[in-house]
């Protein structure tokens, strides 16, 4: 399996993904999240493994389905034990959360792990004042802290998030601010606590685009202010690319891609990855380029195809000998150019295949851009 | 309501839609997309379109305006006030090509394609299409010239209605306008059906059998259904995933292609337009701030607002090699309608912005072949002219103040289209190139 170039022991060291020495604040190892319905077992993940270090962010990519809100749901402890099966270990600072208590996943929850939500408006109460869900979030973990520091320190906050007059607008109810305000107070509420874990679901999807890059700045101010370690969930591979530090592909359940995000955009190895770079427009790029959609359909987790999950829809399957591509999962290997890079494809060529086939077609004007690489 | 009723006429009972669909929505249900190699599949992607300089405008609008009353609470309603909601835009659609719309949520654009499909009577300005204005027909005078102008909505789980079936979603245009036998009406759809890439069978099931991708393909199937020519296309990407947003794009330049049909496109998403769109107009708070083609927009923006816009989207394949443009921070929201800002409309957000923009509203001034923009000081990023450019047109001085005697400065309406000769910014002259 391991690549004449790759230097197997290294594959070894890295096992869980690009990473360096130090313990990394998130580690998710193999996890499994299976959810019995009436037609059978959904497998909406399936041996994930990944990890986030302080100060870093990873981003995780996929259509929709492809499990990546499931499997950063199960780092909170978000899903209900009766309607879930989850298995696989995932540490946060050490402690094990797969199995915790409800009571002690309540600490961990909101203090030192925080969740933001694509759907401000749905996310906030309607019926209570913006200040006093911010309290509130406060409180639960600060118990010995008076209401009239918990208001305080929602002042603080709003400011931080950079909202105008956080004194008056900490009274107003959700309906009274912006898009922007909203998904600017939910961060505020995220982060109220100072959590080491920041998940960001689809942060800036109902967003403009200026209201976008106020966003998306802000959250990189916060980070580097807090420290704190970031996923950042989402669909456009624009927000990864300004935002991330690694990526992590997701298709049907599984990792079939995982790197720095520099090295994973211009060397993608897996042919997935290259249907979601040449099917998205770029506002800069030549305009002979392309854009070159997957052909059908995400596949149903109720019955996902064999051998690769890509396969069916996948144009670079003749360039696999025999059937290997419908029979038998590749692993997730270390890529041919080394690295971290980490691939779940049996191509044997992909970087050559990606360079002179796919690039010239979606980006004539990239092409041979960082040969010197 | 209408009530075709495609079962009854071939036997089969209407099913019921409560029933869970039994099939898996991602089983041959699409025409053939299996794809041997990767040269067949590229061959199905397409380049952005290209301009036709000389296409004749299909649509003409000049002037718009819509003017949404606002009411007094209480039994009484008086009007108080009003949502500017579009205030006089001009432009033109030509045949079979597309002009794109975008600007940020509540700029107007939405409200644009709503008036153009008459979904909303203007408050005043034009509408030519056709040889007719429709901006001010009644509706029994326009229902026959509805069929040549449809739409194509935004959400696809939304904008099909649940209980009727894929065949009677489609089929209803054609029994409202009375175009065919009711006989014909199931192969006009099964046709219209394998046009966008579905299979002509599924004509019986309902839209909750099928993938967001697929719904919004019933959606133009059903806008298609009276060979328009034009359609308005509201956000008819956004909400699927990007993999299945590229496979719409490119079914939707297919059918511009075969059928000649030219789009209003409108959308928020800067990438997408600058793919389908060879001209764009960018629009805030109810005014078109610059409009121009392709190349021009995208590379020589003028106006601040295109500038911070277009800086604002994160663009993958540069940022991946490491090339990244500078981001151009637009503080606060967008004002309210119902009380713009006097002048120029940008200006509380604008880093360029001087006493002349609170006095006198810029013009939409023609300062290319085929570029207008409305501001005192258009430029190329960091270029802006230090002196109004817009003062010996308005007849006031640096600081907007009227030269002549006159209190009053009003700004002359722009046309929809181009002039030979324009306004060049570097010389302060007239020129044509």
């Amino acid at each position: 399996m391991s690549d004449s170039s790759t230097d197997p022991d290294a594959h070894i060291n890295r096992a869980g993904g690009p990473g360096s020495s130090e313990d990394p604040f998130l580690v998710v190892e193999d996890l499994t999240v299976a959810f019995p319905t009436e037609d059978g077992l959904v497998t909406a993940v399936s041996d994930l493994s990944y990890q986030v270090e302080l100060g870093k962010t990873l981003g995780i990519v996929g259509e929709s389905g492809s499990g990546k809100s499931v499997s950063s749901m199960a780092v909170l402890g978000l899903h209900d034990a009766k309607s879930s099966r989850i298995s696989g270990s995932i540490r946060v600072g050490g402690t094990e959360v797969i199995g915790l208590s409800e009571n002690k996943m309540r600490k961990l929850r909101g203090n030192r792990v925080a969740m933001i939500f694509q759907d401000a408006l749905a996310a906030l109460h309607p019926f209570y004042k913006v200040g006093d869900q911010l309290a509130e979030a406060y409180l639960v973990h600060h118990q010995d802290a008076s209401k009239r520091d918990a208001r305080r320190k929602a002042i603080e906050m709003l400011d931080r998030v950079g909202i105008p007059q956080p004194d008056r607008r900490v009274d107003d109810f959700a309906h009274q601010f912006s898009g922007g305000m909203r998904q600017r107070a939910m961060i505020a509420m995220g982060l109220i606590n100072d959590p080491s874990l920041l998940v960001a679901d689809e942060p800036t999807t109902a967003l403009d685009v200026t209201v976008q890059a106020q966003i998306l700045d802000l959250l990189q101010d916060l980070q580097r202010e807090f420290n704190s370690a970031v996923i950042i969930i989402t669909h456009d591979l624009g927000v990864i690319a300004e935002m991330a530090d690694d990526v992590l592909v997701m298709y049907a359940g599984r990792a079939v891609e995982y790197g720095t995000t520099k090295e994973l955009l211009t060397h993608p190895e897996m042919p997935y990855t290259w249907g979601l770079l040449s099917s998205v427009a770029d506002v800069t790029s030549d305009t002979s380029a392309r854009l070159i959609p997957i052909p059908g359909n995400p596949p149903s987790l109720l019955r996902p195809p064999t051998g690769c999950a890509f396969h069916p829809r996948c144009a670079h399957m003749s360039k696999v000998p025999g059937d290997l591509c419908s029979t038998e999962l590749p692993p997730l290997a270390p890529g041919e150019r080394g690295g971290d890079h980490l691939k779940r494809c049996h191509l044997p060529n992909p970087d050559a295949i990606y360079q002179t086939e796919v690039l010239p077609e979606i980006a004539p004007d990239l092409v041979g851009e960082d040969s010197h690489r | 309501m209408t009530d075709t009723n495609l079962e009854s006429s071939d036997g089969t009972r209407p099913k019921d839609t409560a029933v869970r669909p039994e099939r898996d929505a991602t089983e041959d249900y699409e025409a053939p997309l299996r794809v041997s190699s990767f040269s067949e599949l590229a061959e199905m992607g397409h380049v952005a379109a290209a301009l036709d300089p000389d296409a004749e405008p299909v649509l003409e609008v000049d002037n718009l305006r819509m003017y949404f009353p606002v009411k007094a609470p209480g039994i009484i309603r008086r009007t108080i006030g009003h949502v500017q909601a579009v205030d006089g835009i001009s432009f033109q659609v030509p045949e079979g090509g597309s002009l794109g719309l975008v600007g940020e949520s509540g700029c107007g654009k939405s409200t644009t394609g709503r008036l153009i499909t008459r979904l909303y009577k203007p408050t005043s300005g034009s509408m030519m299409f056709e040889g007719h204005d429709i901006a001010g027909l009644s509706q029994r005078k326009m229902k026959p010239l509805r069929r040549h102008v449809q739409m194509i909505f935004q959400d696809p789980y939304t904008s099909l209605n649940p209980r009727h079936t894929v065949g009677a979603i489609v089929g209803a245009p054609l029994s409202v306008h009375n175009i065919v036998p009711r006989k014909q009406i199931l192969p006009r759809v099964q046709e219209l059906l394998e046009v966008v890439g579905l299979n002509p069978e599924h004509y019986n099931r309902y839209p909750n059998e099928f993938s967001g991708g697929q719904r919004q393909r019933i959606g133009i199937a059903r806008a298609l259904t009276l060979n328009p020519k034009l359609l308005v296309a509201d956000e008819p990407v956004s909400a699927l995933d990007v993999s299945i947003q590229a496979q719409v794009i490119n079914l939707m330049q297919d059918l511009q292609r075969e059928f000649n049909i030219a789009f209003l496109f409108i959308a928020h998403d800067l990438a997408v337009v600058r793919h389908f769109c060879p001209e764009v107009a960018v629009m805030y708070l109810g005014k078109i701030v610059e409009i121009a083609d392709r190349d021009t927009l995208y590379g020589k923006p003028a106006h601040p607002y295109t500038q911070a816009l277009l800086s604002a989207v994160p663009d993958v394949k540069q940022a991946a090699i490491g090339g990244r443009r500078e981001r151009i921070r637009l503080e606060g929201d967008v004002p309210s309608p119902i009380n713009p800002p006097s002048g120029c409309r940008f200006r509380t957000r604008c880093s360029l912005a001087k006493e002349i923009c609170a006095k006198v509203e810029p013009p939409l001034l023609q300062i290319g072949p085929r570029h207008k923009v409305a501001c005192h000081f258009p430029g190329e990023l960091h270029h802006h002219p230090a002196r109004p450019v817009t003062t010996g047109i308005l007849g006031v001085d640096d600081q907007g103040s009227p030269v002549s005697g006159g209190s009053t400065v009003t700004t002359p309406p722009a046309s929809p289209g181009y002039e030979k000769t324009w306004f060049d910014v570097e010389t302060q002259q007239m020129t044509s190139g």
